[in-house]
């Protein structure tokens, strides 16, 4: 499976108050959501991305609370890949369970700029600057996770061990 | 091989005679929780995953805490949602307005959550209950669907910190300023997918209040869980509450550990984190002047009832600034009646405060206290990211209950010690 988009990059510690702000958390349509993604960050987000654009972030990405708003709101959102040097360990999970693919590099991160047309094949884990001609490597998804990537998300996973 | 209590926990709940950081593992949960924010989008999985009924209706814990009692028609739907699940299912854990509190203060006081038990909850401070020697974590809301379904998650056995505190504490010091002191130096990422375990003859005398607020900011250092070694202190405090039988785990002498951090804490003071992460910690005495416009003392941080009566302690006598505005929020209803039994919401509403029901309100910015544009706040709460508590561009500052208190006696972030209070 291919992403492919323009990067939007962001710094350290992007928390889930800035991906979608509590106070739209009496709602749980992802179109809604989406409308507000990122909105404490960068107010321009939400209008400017282009389907199969890339979130490229620094360490930590995703910290805070456990709302699944987030990866609901940024899949919503059309990004098709979160790049980062490390998750948050709530959305790190909360992102394989809603199918929102996510990768580790730092080489990436530290390779790409604001705005670069970036691929990326999740299947072997390398990524593409087509901008720059770079490329660089993620860290592999460790085989679990990935299992719960090829039966479709966790609540796929889960019916198909119960059946 | 010996192992540490984190891993003993996870071992027992997945049958196997022992563990190792890294090992996948499938375990039973004793208790799965789900608010009002949450839990609506883990029915709509249950349902979607095919689902008639939770695996145990006296496991599965709904608490409406967040937006209730409801702050707008929307959040009214998404507890409807709840509460009309929970009668389908019957659950005995559901607890309506009037009896309900805020999730973390209120499932220890209720019995609901036991040493040596393992929690997961669709909220990220979840992580509190290791104050009790519990396992605790934090998932979003389809691993809590799947967990409500089958009693069972995946986890990874996660590598411990061991923190150590020696010496007494200086006056006014708790576990707010013992866990913002330690986020100071580790960083919001310093402990990222570890277990946090507290230790150390500082940690023996410090009442259960305070290790509830210490193990529910692990997760403001990235960490997957807190942990206390249950005790005197904690058996006092279960007895009596617990409806179900519990144990009381330890680490074994020569468990492994990734990293071990000593503090001494007779060099710290009562620390104040700023904006916008709380990492930023400083000294109280070392911040010059900041004036604010609100106080909150309350939250599953430090809404309990001695973060309540360090509050009254320094309000005690006093008027509030009148350029300040101090909500006191008591974490659940059995708090907020002792409270008003020994006085404290007297001392509260003397000084000029407004008392709010059990919710986590403002806290997350949701309502009962939401900041405007250019607003500066002192909480007791656990976040100040950008645009936390209200407007992208207000600020929160983090504090312990005694030195929010005095800040909204002077008007701007201070000591007690400012007011002639002593500890």
């Amino acid at each position: 499976m291919k992403c492919k988009g323009r990067a939007w990059k962001f710094g350290p510690n992007i928390n889930t108050d800035a991906i979608i702000p509590a106070r739209y958390l009496n709602v749980t349509d992802p179109e809604e959501l989406a409308q507000h993604c990122m909105e404490n960050e960068n107010p321009r987000f939400a209008q400017e991305t282009k389907d199969g654009d890339v979130i490229v972030a620094e360490t930590n990405f995703g910290c805070g609370s456990s709302r699944e708003h987030a990866p609901i709101a940024i899949k919503a959102k059309g990004i098709s890949c979160v790049i980062a040097k490390s998750f948050a360990r709530i959305f790190y999970r909360n992102a394989f369970n809603m199918g929102l693919p996510i990768v580790e590099s730092d080489e990436a991160v530290d390779g790409i700029r604001e705005g670069d047309e970036i691929e990326v094949d999740l299947t072997s884990g390398k990524i593409n600057n087509k901008t720059t001609g770079q490329s660089y490597q993620a860290n592999p998804i460790p085989p679990f996770m990935q299992e719960i990537i090829d039966d479709g998300g966790l609540m796929e996973h889960i019916a198909k061990r119960r059946s | 091989m010996p192992m540490t209590i984190t891993e003993k926990i996870l071992a027992e709940h997945a049958g196997l005679k022992e563990v190792k950081p890294g090992q996948l593992i499938n375990a039973k949960v004793d208790v799965a929780l789900g608010n009002d924010i949450t839990a609506p989008i883990a029915i709509e999985q249950f349902r979607r995953a095919g689902a008639k009924r939770v695996f145990d209706r006296k496991r599965v814990v709904l608490v409406p805490d967040h937006f209730a009692p409801n702050k707008d028609i929307k959040s009214a739907e998404q507890c409807k949602i709840m509460r009309e699940f929970a009668r389908e299912q019957r659950l005995t854990y559901y607890y309506e307005v009037g009896q309900v509190g805020i999730e973390h203060a209120l499932l220890p006081e209720q019995g609901t959550v036991l040493p040596g038990d393992l929690i997961i909850g669709a909220d990220s401070h979840t992580c509190t209950y290791g104050a009790l020697g519990a396992f605790s974590t934090g998932v979003g809301s389809t691993d809590l669907a799947a967990a409500m379904i089958t009693g069972e998650l995946w986890f990874k056995i996660p590598e411990t910190i061991k923190f150590i505190y020696r010496g007494q504490r200086n006056p006014w010091v708790g576990g707010k300023d013992l866990i913002l002191y330690t986020i100071g130096e580790i960083g919001v990422d310093g402990a990222l997918y570890m277990a946090m375990e507290f230790t150390g003859d500082t940690i023996d005398s410090l009442p259960m209040d305070g290790r509830f607020t210490m193990a529910n900011m692990a997760i403001e250092a990235g960490a997957k869980n807190g942990i206390f070694h249950p005790d005197r202190v904690t058996e006092q405090y279960v007895k009596g509450r617990a409806k179900r039988k519990y144990h009381f785990y330890a680490s074994d002498a020569g468990a492994h550990f990734k990293d071990i951090r000593e503090f001494d804490v007779s060099k710290i003071e009562p620390q104040v984190a700023f904006p916008h992460l709380p990492s930023n910690t400083r000294g109280v005495s070392e911040i010059g002047k900041i004036f604010i416009d609100q106080a909150v003392i309350g939250s599953c941080t430090n809404g309990r009832l001695d973060d309540l009566r360090e509050a009254a302690k320094v309000l005690r006598g006093h008027r509030i600034s009148p350029n300040v505005r101090l909500i006191i929020i008591p974490a659940t209803p059995s708090i907020y009646r002792q409270a008003m039994k020994e006085g404290l919401l007297e001392i509260f509403l003397e000084a000029g405060s407004v008392i709010s029901p059990p919710t986590c309100g403002p806290c997350l910015g949701g309502y009962m206290g939401v900041l405007a544009k250019g607003e500066r706040a002192i909480a007791t709460t656990n976040r100040n990211f950008i645009g936390r508590m209200g407007h992208p561009e207000s600020e929160v500052y983090l504090s312990n209950p005694a030195v929010a208190a005095a800040s909204a006696i002077l008007g701007r972030i201070g000591r007690p010690e400012d007011l002639g209070r002593k500890g």
